[in-house]
């Protein structure tokens, strides 16, 4: 409750209303690029399997998943076009100061946005025009172009964290740019191979849990198991690397941005031989209700129980990030389910590797169908960790967000009209992608799609 | 030719293409919304001529919708980089016009994405939000225009939010917009209908596309006057420098206007249709390019220029070096997708 109140004090404010914005509308595009980011890898997987192995389940499985990918690349370009209105529309005083530094990683963005809304419109035509194995490669540029732009949007968040590469005017605007500084920032090399493994995971175990619950079902037949087992393969070889590079972001962290690192395990005295801290609530000046490791956050951010860990008390209670127990908690949400669905990835792997099949109870479908949703949920969790850590400051230790915000009327209504069309949205979305489900477990004509031919369904 | 202005170049490039080819798209959706009720399927007859329109403008926008707006992305990246301060000035002027086509756009990409794919009962209410976002978008891109070359936008910003694009002059651009979209859309598909081989639907395109010729003609006379009455900066800079390009656009604009009539009156042959797209094209974008003659050397009309406006020199050089690039990357895959798109048009 002692959070909510400053929240309720300025409730009236643009700043909240324009954060508020912000964050669902960026928490909802998220999902939606993961998906443009490594569905299109996942299906090209299928795909090579279908037509090296001849294996007809998968290339099934390939041409239907390729229909989703479609869909939700049209609606994840649309759900980014409003992105880039926002950041004018939110923030024009971040906009006008540092455009022309934040501005360079949204710029190459643009060529491998291009390309990969140009590929995926051939690949989809390509199923019926372009011969085997020339289909397969035209899907290659999509995985790429997936890729690349992932970088260069995450080159453009972590600067914001770790801002560099330039100096500032008189007028207080940007007056000169290095652009590989601000490009390779020191936030840029634990972001950028944290969020695209993110991406990888979110993909792999959401489409996973579709075939979980199918098999659930009682659909056990061979498409729905190498429509489980190829994401979730996936998902489960890359999950183990994700802890790995998360543990080495957690130290960068520490390095790079110790206020944030203070805020996300809770600590508020500087010192040595700090406590971690699982769960709880952080007030002010203490930690409640967690369960607390003694030493185990120093050792884990220098390796050594000694490591000097800094508190909240070392920085001024104005640039200290908001609703901390928000924080903490998400920080913790995050790194308690990844590491649960390592535990499924080893489970798995280890049933692989004795009897090459799928672990033999039904409780691992059970959990392989959660484990689509918690994975966005850790996602999810880490981008609050990353976005309202980085608070008060939208350029971190440049520009407060207060002083970004725009002075516009009626943001409010904004916020609210927006949150009924994207939930609109997220509702036809899901009637659409069960619609695709429905009709080809009933094997009916194939449903139109905004990109592909006319199909011979259509009755034309 | 300074830096500054190669950008800005690029940047009318990119504007250029997204009213080109988004332009287009745009118009097909509001004809897709003129076409009227969709009747039940009658399968022994051919289809209803409403019908067959609606299926040739989702074979024609299909493959490229998507690639097509990539072109606004493209043109608000470059404006923010190369020139915060002149996109920071517009956003905090015209939040309004821009939030409701922001709106419209996420409406109409929705829309155009899910109506094939929704079960029947709620196909229809997808198609109209299409169509109707088509219409919208358009219309408020078209006041911001307006209200920009009327000099409402301030270099610093914070202009009258709402006087600022509901004068005459932003109004009708709304409006120019809006036919020359529709206009666009109806030439493209008289050649994709011809491809096609259905003569009655060629037709059918061809007498809308004379329509909006007459209405975006008589709406750009009226545009005249507007000008010279609330943007006389710009006006004088089209009847000065910027007078070729607007006898060009408007000998474009009669000659693709006489195609048209005699296509009508005759038969649509080879030559004509060959001729048309060009016509129709050179006359919306000559008017595009004597708009940034007219307001040269400012991107804001008298309130800011181009020189002024223009970021730091590694940001220009950034845009530069990315066009260059999407140039070599962007284009040839672009015709590979039009030839494939094309392709299907033909079958």
């Amino acid at each position: 409750m002692l959070e909510l109140t400053p929240l309720l004090a300025d409730a009236g404010s643009n700043l909240l209303a324009a954060r508020y914005q912000m964050a669902f509308t960026l928490g909802f595009h998220i999902i939606l690029a993961c998906f443009g980011v490594a569905f299109p890898a996942i299906m090209l997987i299928a795909e090579y399997r279908g037509r090296k192995h001849d294996d007809a389940d998968a290339l099934l499985l390939a041409q239907r998943w390729s229909k989703v990918v479609a869909v939700l690349f049209a609606v994840g370009a649309v759900s980014g076009t409003v992105l880039s209105f926002e950041l004018g529309l939110l923030w024009p005083e971040m906009m006008n100061r540092f455009g022309d530094a934040f501005g360079v990683g949204f710029a190459i963005e643009g060529i491998f946005f291009f390309l990969e809304a140009i590929f995926i419109a051939i690949y989809i035509y390509g199923w019926k025009r372009l011969p085997g194995w020339a289909h397969f490669w035209s899907g290659i540029p999509i995985v790429l172009s997936g890729i690349g732009g992932a970088a260069a949007v995450i080159a453009a968040n972590s600067w914001m964290n770790t801002p560099q590469g330039f100096e500032l005017g008189a007028d207080g605007r940007v007056s000169d740019v290095d652009v590989s500084q601000v490009l390779f920032n020191p936030a840029f090399g634990h972001e950028f191979p944290h969020m695209l493994l993110a991406a990888y995971m979110v993909t792999g175990f959401v489409v996973a849990s579709v075939y979980a619950v199918g098999m659930i079902r009682g659909r056990r037949d061979r498409y729905h198991r190498v429509g489980f087992i190829i994401p979730f393969a996936v998902a489960a070889a890359i999950t183990p690397v994700q802890l790995f590079v998360g543990d080495i972001a957690a130290r960068e962290v520490y390095d790079d941005q110790p206020v944030k690192f203070a805020a996300m395990e809770c600590i508020y005295e500087t010192g040595d031989n700090q406590a971690e801290h699982i769960g709880g609530i952080c007030t002010d000046d203490e930690v409640k209700g967690a369960i607390s490791i003694p030493g185990l956050d120093s050792l884990l951010a220098g390796f050594s129980t000694s490591t000097v860990v800094q508190g909240l008390e070392d920085f001024p209670d104005d640039e200290e990030p908001p609703a901390l127990s928000l924080l903490h908690l998400s920080f913790d949400a995050m790194v308690g389910i990844g590491t649960a669905l390592l535990l499924l990835a080893a489970w798995f792997a280890i049933a692989w590797y004795r009897r090459k099949d799928l672990p033999d109870t039904i409780w691992f479908l059970r959990a392989s169908a959660v484990a689509g949703v918690g994975a966005i949920v850790a996602m999810e969790c880490g981008w609050i960790v990353t976005e309202v850590g980085r608070q008060p400051w939208i350029v971190h230790g440049y520009m407060r967000t207060e002083d970004a915000v725009t002075g516009a009327q009626g943001l409010w209504w904004v916020f609210a009209v927006t949150m009924l069309i994207y939930a609109t949205l997220a509702v036809v979305a899901a009637i659409v992608i069960r619609g695709f489900a429905r009709r080809w477990r009933e094997d009916e004509a194939e449903p139109g799609l905004p990109y592909a031919p006319p199909s011979e369904g259509r009755g034309r | 030719m300074s830096e500054a202005d190669l950008v800005a170049v690029i940047l009318w490039v990119g504007i250029t293409l997204y009213a080109v080819f988004g332009g287009a798209d745009f118009g097909a959706g509001m004809w897709d919304l003129l076409a009227g009720r969709e009747r039940p399927r009658d399968r022994r007859r051919r289809a209803p001529l409403t019908e067959r329109a609606r299926d040739q403008i989702d074979r024609s926008i299909g493959p490229v919708w998507e690639a097509n707006h990539v072109w606004l992305i493209f043109s608000l990246v470059v404006l923010w980089t190369a020139f915060a301060e002149a996109f920071a000035a517009v956003m905090t002027t015209l939040y309004i016009p821009l939030a409701l086509a922001a709106v419209g756009i996420v409406l109409r990409g929705s829309g155009f994405a899910f109506r094939h794919a929704l079960p029947g009962p709620v196909r229809g209410p997808a198609t109209r939000v299409f169509g109707v976002s088509s219409l919208l978008t358009p219309f408020f891109m078209g006041t911001v225009a307006g209200a920009v070359a009327s000099g409402q936008v301030p270099a610093d910003g914070n202009g009258d939010p709402t006087a600022s694009w509901t004068g005459a002059l932003p109004l009708l651009t709304g409006a120019i917009f809006v036919a020359s979209a529709a206009y666009l859309a109806a030439v493209f598909l008289v050649r994709d209908a011809g491809a096609a081989g259905d003569r009655e639907l060629q037709r059918y395109f061809a007498r809308r596309a004379l329509a909006m010729a007459v209405i975006a003609g008589v709406l750009a006379v009226a545009g005249v006057f507007a000008l010279r009455d609330e943007a006389r900066f710009v006006y004088d800079g089209l009847v000065g420098p910027g007078l070729p390009l607007v006898v060009l656009s408007a000998v474009c604009g009669l000659g693709a206007l006489a195609i048209l009539a005699l296509g009508l009156r005759r038969e649509f042959d080879r030559r004509m249709i060959l001729a048309l797209r060009p016509a129709a094209v050179g006359a919306v974008v000559a008017v595009i390019w004597g708009w940034f003659v007219a307001q040269h050397p400012y991107l804001l009309p008298e309130e800011l220029s181009i020189a002024d406006a223009a970021g730091a020199e590694a940001a220009l050089t950034t845009v530069i070096v990315v066009f260059a690039i999407a140039a070599v990357l962007v284009i040839p895959s672009l015709l590979l997708l039009y030839v494939l798109a094309q392709r299907d048009v033909l079958d």
